[in-house]
């Protein structure tokens, strides 16, 4: 039914049909302002994750900030002594970082060839049936709580590597190495898979119309098409590794050296973290500062190896 | 079963292929197909799509072998040995067949690697500046590419990456070089090139091409091959097929009534 406006406003009428949707014209009202405020919480429960970030790197800048009022930067970077909580007190933060490299380097020497040749074999010589029942498999692996592996670390793995080698320590970076090996392998081998697979169909079928053996085809023409993902999977599962607390925590000790020998005990920038939290380290002394600086360099380091991950993952191809 | 009407080069085959039948589980893609392969000629397969030409090239370099639910009945004959046996090696059979495909598929190497990558996986003892020359010459993208021999291959156009792909496929040396659709992802003026580039091949390989374009089949080719459904329909002379076919079924395909 025509109503008076409209016949008296023709042009009006039809300026009005024209900018409100159809959905505006015929959805009561009520319904619209409840969408509003449906989208509302939706959006708002999604900013609540980036305000919790946003706090978070706030409180490590704010106390890191006391610490550094304290120390000079120089020092904390590369200094080789950690004493912070002991007299003579010193911050040389290196200690810590030699023992996360330690045992992040000895985790990727059993994760990267175990996950790259696992990732080569599920995607280019695993038959389907085996696919499905592997990557299952391996996926329970990440599953698994950080300190099952921690304490499998310290009674299975340590008196192992105790028999074999008497030199080991009770808290060694060797089985710390060993589990978070294992911890980050599903990283490397879902990942890599995934990249591999992205590799397409027409390019394999090029390589073996040249006479090629599926194992040349595999390494040189789908890993080398595929390296860049290849290489996300890499760094990413390097991050989790210097990321990793609990089972570093129980297996390689607390003790900050300066030492390559992987059957000594060291302690990590996170074990440290975890000794500081748990002790009774006054509030607002320097030795609870010292937690949010080692925090916040630790939060860098993951930081950009994240970045560079993303980098090669979202690179344009050549 | 059609009507067939065959007619069999007099020239000697190099690839025979004998009541060849190809299975994906139960659905028969390739029926009972006689064909042989001339030697140094351009044979054709021409069809409306899904006739199973493809299938038919694929199985002369055993590509099948990585479709776990391919099954070949019959025989072809490469030179008098059948090679669709369990025991002949398909690596070293795709070494004597090379094979050039619909979408160019450069490796992501250099246009030197490119051509040098097959024959060094297979030991060829060669002079890898003389090889890679003389079969980007042979390929017709020597004066191209001669500056840039180390930029990536993919940095090239689609016509050339397809050109480099053939370079790749001579560079084997190969008795016969299959071609699947190799135009159908390029411009007229790429295709042009091609084309002129498989009538030079020709003196010396053997070349059985897979086409959508009749006046392609036409244009470069020596036998023309026309499979319907799966079977093979016509066969013989191109010139022959074109003008005056044997069969009402070829004529209407050709003339453009269906397909």
């Amino acid at each position: 039914m025509e109503r008076r406006w409209q016949r008296r406003s023709p042009v009006l009428f039809d300026w009005l049909r024209k900018n409100l949707s159809t959905q505006a014209q015929t959805m009561p009202l009520y319904i619209r302002i409840k969408e509003k405020i449906i989208v509302f919480f939706l959006a708002a429960s999604s900013f609540v994750s980036v305000f919790i970030t946003a706090l978070i790197i706030y409180i490590l800048f704010s106390e890191s900030a006391g610490f550094f009022k304290k120390v000079p930067l120089g020092d904390f970077l590369f200094g080789t002594r950690w004493s912070p909580l002991l007299e003579p007190a010193s911050y040389g933060v290196l200690p810590l970082i030699n023992g996360t490299f330690l045992v992040t380097a000895g985790a990727l020497i059993i994760a990267l060839p175990v996950g790259l040749l696992t990732a080569i074999y599920l995607s280019e010589y695993a038959s389907n049936k085996t696919r499905q029942f592997l990557k299952p498999v391996l996926e329970i692996l990440s599953g698994i709580p950080t300190v099952v592996y921690g304490y499998f670390a310290l009674t299975f793995i340590t008196p192992i590597l105790q028999t074999i080698i008497p030199i080991t320590e009770v808290f060694n970076a060797a089985s710390a190495s060993i589990v978070v090996g294992i911890m980050t392998l599903p990283i490397i081998t879902s990942l890599s898979d995934d990249a591999l697979q992205t590799v397409p169909r027409s390019l394999r079928e090029g390589a073996y119309a040249l006479g090629a053996t599926r194992f040349e085809v595999s390494t040189q023409i789908v890993l080398i098409s595929a390296l860049p993902r290849v290489g996300a999977s890499v760094i990413l599962a390097v991050s989790r590794a210097i990321g990793e607390t609990m089972a570093v925590t129980l297996a390689a000790g607390a003790t900050p050296k300066m030492t390559a020998n992987i059957f000594e005990s060291v302690q990590t920038m996170t074990a440290y973290i975890v000794e500081v939290s748990l002790g009774d380290t006054p509030q607002g002394t320097i030795g609870y500062q010292t937690s949010f600086a080692v925090g916040l360099l630790l939060f860098i380091i993951t930081l950009t190896l994240n970045f560079m991950a993303q980098r090669l993952l979202y690179k344009k191809k050549h | 079963m059609n009507q067939q009407s065959i007619t069999k080069p007099y020239e000697k085959a190099v690839v025979e292929v004998k009541n060849l039948s190809v299975f994906f589980n139960q659905n028969e893609a390739v029926k009972k197909v006689n064909l042989s392969i001339p030697i140094n000629k351009v044979t054709a397969i021409i069809g409306p799509s899904g006739c199973g030409k493809s299938t038919l090239l694929r199985s002369i370099n055993r590509m099948h072998d990585f479709e776990p639910i391919a099954r070949l009945e019959g025989n072809i004959f490469l030179e008098g040995e059948d090679i669709l046996l369990k025991s002949v090696d398909a690596v070293s059979l795709r070494r004597k067949i090379g094979m050039v495909f619909q979408k160019p598929n450069p490796f992501p190497k250099t246009i030197y690697e490119n051509i040098l990558w097959g024959p060094k996986i297979n030991g060829f003892k060669i002079n890898e500046d003389e090889l890679v020359e003389q079969s980007l010459r042979q390929a017709a993208i020597w004066d191209e590419v001669k500056g840039r021999l180390f930029d990536s291959a993919i940095s090239l156009s689609g016509g050339q990456q397809q050109r480099l792909c053939i370079a790749r496929t001579i560079a084997m040396k190969p008795k016969v070089i299959l071609m699947d659709e190799p135009c159908s992802a390029l411009d007229p003026r790429s295709t042009g090139r091609i084309e002129d580039l498989i009538l030079e091949l020709k003196n010396e390989y053997t070349i059985v091409i897979v086409t959508h374009n009749m006046q392609q089949a036409a244009r470069i080719s020596d036998y023309t091959a026309f499979f319907y459904d799966g079977e093979l329909i016509e066969y013989g002379n191109t010139s022959k097929i074109f003008t005056t076919p044997v069969l009402k079924q070829t004529e209407d395909y050709i003339s453009g009534r269906f397909g």
